[in-house]
Order: C-alpha cells, then structure tokens, then sequence
C-alpha cells in the first residue's frame, strides 16, 4: 500500500468514491523514458531508411523521415493515449494511467492539450541540452540566450516535484492526472481457511486490538510460509498472548491459534463497525478516554 | 454451518460470481480493446460495473478484510477506465471538430486573436519602417537561415530569383514543404505552450516574428519588388500567418487564466480555458499542414504575381468566413461551461 500522501479521492459518475494512489514521479520519469527510447530507436530506423533509399528513389525517404520526425514528438504520445485509454508504452511498464482529475470521462481534447505542452517540457530542453548555438555559426551571446532557455523550459520540466498532486503543466490544462492502477488478486478469504476455531476469545480479550492490527495480521497470514515467516509468527503471537495475558502457552499451536484469532478478532471488529462503532487501531481506546469530558 | 460464516463472508459469496465476470470482461478489453467484447458483453458491462461499485461501497462499511477491498478498489478502478475511457473514434472526433469546434473556439476567443494579429502587424510595420530607413538593421531582425540571401544589399536580380525561380525537382519541393509544416507546426505548438506561463513569451515571439517578416519586405521594397513580394509571401502567407496568430490567440487565452483566474482558482481557470485553447492549436496546425502544402506546390506551381494574390486574397477571405460562419446554430444552443 502506498503513504496516505499519494492517496487521492475521484468521485465517479455513480457517486461512489475510489481511491486512486498518485503515480510515483521515478515512475513517471521513467515512463517518459521509455517512450522517448522508443521514439529515438524509430527515429533512427527512419534516418537509416531515408539514407538507404534517397539515392535511388528521390526524396521519398527524406519526406519521411521529415513527416516521421513530427509524429513522433507530441502527436506520439496522443495517439497512444487516446488509443490505450491514458496510456502509452513506457506507462503500460510502470502501470500509470491519465485519468480525469474530477472524476469524469477522459476526452480527447483533454490528452491532446495535456501532450501539446511536451515541447516545452520535453523537447524544447532535450534540444537546447544536445545543440550549442556557436557550434553552429552562432555567437556566444545566443549560447547565453539558449543557457537561459534551458533554465526555464527546465523549469516546467520539474515541475512535478513542485506540487502537491505531481501535475504537469499539460496536467493542469488539460484537468488530468497520472495513477497507478494495478490489478489485485482477490485472495481467499482467511475467515474460511481454518474452520478449526479450537481457541475461544473473550470480548475483553479482543477489545486490545483495532483495525490497523487486524490487517497488519491478515497481510501475515497470507505470506507464504518460509522460515522467515514462521519467526515473524511466533514473535506476534508472544506478543498477543503478553497483550492478551494469556496463560496456558505452552499447548499452543502457533498456526492455528493465530488463524483463530484472526477470524475471532475480525468478527468481534465487524460487529462493532457495524454498530457505527469503528475501532482504528489499539490506541482508539485511549482516544476516546481523553476526550471524555472529566466534569 | 451458514450461521458460522462471518456476515462480510457472505456477502463475498453472494457477489463474488459478478465481480469475477467483470474481472474477465475488463482483462479481455484491456488486453485486446472493447471490439474485443460482444454486443451482450458490452451490454452487460456497465451493469457489472455498477454493481462492483455498490460491493465497493458496501464492502467498505461492513468487511475488514483488507485484500478483499483493495481488490474491489482495483477492479472498480479498472472497469471505470474501460467505462470512462475515450469513446469517440477518431474520425466522429475530427468530423465534429471541423464542423463546430474550431470555429466556435474562434469566435469565443476573437480578442485574445485579435491582440496577436495586431501584435503580428505591429512588428511587421516596425520591422519594415526601422529597416526601409537603416538596412544595418536587417542583420538585428533576420537570421541568416532565414534570410537566404534575401538581404538588402542584394541585387534585384538575385532577389527576383528567389521569388520566381523554380527548383529543378517537383521532389524537392516535397521536402522542403514537409520540412517547413514541421517547423511551423512546432512552432504554434510552442505558442501554445509559452501561455500558460503568463504569456510574455507568445508577445515575444508574435513581434520577433513580424520583425523579421517586415524587415524582409522593407529589403524587397528597396529593389522595387514591393508587390511581386507580397505576392509570393500571400499565397501561403494568408494561410499559415492566420494559423501563426490563432497559435497565439490561444496562448494569450490561456495567459488571461494565469493572469485573471476571477473568482476560480489558477488551476481551475486553466482548465477550462485550456479546452478552448487546445482546439484552437489542433485547428492550426492543420492549416499550417495546408499552408505548407500552398509553400512547397501551389507557389511553384502559380508564377503569376497577380495570380498569387488572388489565391491567397481568396483563401484569407474563405478562412475568415469559415470562422464567422460554420457551427453557428450548435453554437448558440445551450452548453455547459465556456
């Protein structure tokens, strides 16, 4: 799971809520890299055509690759994004996504205006960074011109790092952002595993916990079982039996008291939401206690 | 035996059939694409969706089993991308583009456009009127690249030849036009891109621009070519300098959200005056895309100085046209934001 900080809200169409975790920017860099890697290797298998071919047939090749030269900047990424649903190649690696930032349907308008501002971003740097004015017959006043321009087209190329939800500036035109989206297996269902349920728990012997240790034991069981694991077991079920205070600890099957304990917490923490009573973690106790008023 | 089910387990098993079907339908549409699905497939899809959706919410306030809600999470995230993608084909996008939004987005912006005309004109008439008086000012305005030996200390001759001479291959011409639709094409993207950040850039460039257009037509005028320049400029000038200007009425569109937000955030004001802005960039670049053609053929091709004008006096007339009329109705009928 990812730090709240990247959690966003999206409000659907139905009204319902879905959490979206924010794209990472190390993924999002290399996502862009990614594509611009597919770009240039195109690039090049276009100057490699246009070389071979141009003696024989003309400027065919050159046509090409001029025509080639452009669609493979911005237009690239929006047909992939419009093709993909908010996605291009590099994306699809890393699992990111364009999605509409209040909720509603991804037009096309909005991934074209959001890629047009890639020449800023993208290329405007990458260009000023390869070409040097004087090496070209410029003077060493357009090497300073082209120093400041890289400085402020760099700008918007790191603009990400600057704002809370990781816009770019197409981002903010276009009302979008970038998430990750992964699929996640729907396991089975622990409270089923391990009828056995040979342990028996009071009510005050569940009121310890709340709903962060529960999942923090569910997340447990589900890992496979290496030695590691094992260890991990034992050390969390000494630590419930202190907490707890359970006493006859030596007939104790570690597996299943655990697996018992799971489906008898999730019970007792279930009922209780339902009842309007949601416990957050251990500390929701002490919580409330202090903001009884003491009168 | 049910009794010893937990109750957040039996919901699971109650709704569990849908979701896994949902599950296929979504994996096989992202893999291979909505044609993917058949007609009943695609009917069923928004059901299934809405119903994980419902799961969701309820799963939410009843179970505490964290797989089984970042499962539902995930495939409601899913199945909302494959609902709420981009629907509209290419060809229905570019077919209501024409026919109503350009145009519309034209004359909702017709001051931010006529600032960069004026800004455009300003610096053509400064670039011709400094030049005309002190040619030293050419070499300031024109970068060699661009003026090609169209200097004012040429002979009229060698002026004369660049705007009449004929290349020797069709081919060529090809190129170069493919060449100069790229360049220009990127350069309206630029436009586009320089206004969000306030808009002192689009200033910059509309009147450099204009500097270098007036400063070639003052060394054309010292050689008594004044009207055969223009001629040759019209042709594909009409074209692609309106396409240059929308560039930059857009990004003085987008500037005026940066600068004036009203009462909306920055960030709110730009997106929505970001649609406009957009529409009208896609829109120019396909009339620069017609301009380049005009360059690399039509001017070739038509030698005839009055010939040109008439070409590009008449383009410039149906462009305006075009804006002023096409769209009307839909245009005034009721919508939603700009």
């Amino acid at each position: 799971m990812a730090s709240d900080a990247a959690l966003r809200s999206v409000l659907t169409p139905e009204g319902v809520p879905i959490e979206v975790e924010l794209a990472d920017l190390g993924a999002r860099a290399g996502a862009v890299l990614i594509d611009l890697v597919i770009i240039f290797v195109a690039l090049f298998f276009a100057v490699l055509f246009a070389i071979l071919v141009t003696p024989a047939t003309g400027v065919i090749g050159l046509v090409l690759f001029v025509i080639l030269s452009f669609f493979l900047r911005c237009p690239f990424f929006m047909a992939f994004e419009l093709r993909w649903r908010g996605q291009t190649p590099g994306k699809r690696v890393f699992k990111l996504r364009v999605v509409d930032r209040r909720g509603g349907a991804l037009s096309p308008r909005a991934v074209v205006a959001r890629n047009l501002t890639r020449e800023i971003e993208v290329f405007m740097p990458a260009s000023l960074l390869i070409i040097k004015p004087s090496d070209f017959g410029g003077s060493g006043m357009e090497d300073m011109l082209s120093l400041v321009a890289l400085i402020w087209s760099g700008i918007f190329t790191i603009l990400p790092m600057f704002n809370r939800d990781r816009l770019r500036i197409g981002d903010m035109i276009a009302g979008t952002w970038v998430v990750r989206a992964e699929p996640v297996a729907l396991l089975k269902d622990l409270s089923t595993q391990q009828p056995s349920r040979r342990y028996r728990f009071t009510p005050a012997e569940l009121d310890v916990y709340g709903i962060a240790e529960l999942q923090v034991l569910e997340r447990l069981l589900r890992q496979p079982a290496t030695r590691a694991t094992q260890d991990t077991k034992k050390d969390v079920l000494n630590r419930i039996l202190d907490k707890i205070g359970w006493d006859d600890r030596d007939a104790i099957n570690s597996e299943s008291f655990l697996d018992d304990y799971y489906v008898a917490l999730r019970e007792h923490l279930e009922r209780h939401a339902l009842f309007g009573d949601r416990r957050a973690d251990k500390h929701e106790a002490a919580r409330r206690r202090d903001r009884t008023p003491l009168d | 035996m049910s009794d010893d089910l937990l109750k957040s387990y039996r919901f699971r098993l109650e709704r569990e059939g849908s979701w896994h079907e949902l599950d296929a339908l979504i994996a096989r549409a992202e893999r291979h694409g909505l044609g993917s699905l058949d007609a009943d497939e695609l009917a069923r899809t928004p059901a299934l969706y809405r119903a994980c959706m419902s799961s969701l919410s309820v799963a939410r306030s009843i179970s505490l089993d964290a797989n089984l809600l970042a499962y539902l999470e995930s495939l409601c995230l899913r199945a909302y991308f494959v609902v709420y993608g981009v629907r509209a084909s290419l060809g229905q996008v570019l077919a209501r583009f024409f026919r109503r939004d350009f145009p519309a987005a034209v004359r909702r912006t017709r001051w931010p456009i006529a600032l960069a005309a004026f800004l455009l004109l300003a610096g053509i008439a400064t670039g011709w009127a400094v030049t005309a008086k002190e040619p030293a000012w050419f070499e300031a305005f024109v970068s060699s690249g661009m003026a090609q030996g169209r200097t004012p200390d040429a002979s009229r001759e060698e002026l004369a030849e660049t705007i009449f001479d004929k290349p020797e291959a069709a081919d060529q011409l090809t190129a170069f036009a493919t060449f100069l639709f790229a360049n220009n094409a990127r350069v309206g993207m630029l436009c586009f891109a320089l206004g969000a950040v306030f808009g002192v850039p689009v200033v910059l460039l509309l009147f450099y621009n204009g500097l270098a257009i007036g400063a070639i037509c003052a060394a054309f005028a010292g050689k008594d070519l004044t009207m055969e320049f223009l001629a040759w400029l019209a042709i594909h000038g009409t074209t692609e300098l309106t396409a240059i200007v929308l560039c930059g009425g857009a990004g003085f569109h987008l500037a005026g959200a940066m600068i004036n937000p009203g009462r909306r955030t920055r960030l709110a004001a730009l997106r929505q005056k970001g649609r406009t802005a957009t529409t009208l960039v896609v829109g120019a670049v396909v009339m620069l895309f017609a301009a380049a053609l005009l360059e690399g053929l039509g001017r070739q091709l038509v030698i005839d100085t009055t010939a040109r004008i008439a070409v590009g006096c008449t383009l410039f007339v149906l462009w305006l046209a075009y804006f002023a009329c096409a769209g009307r109705p839909a245009w005034r009928g009721p919508r939603n934001g700009e």
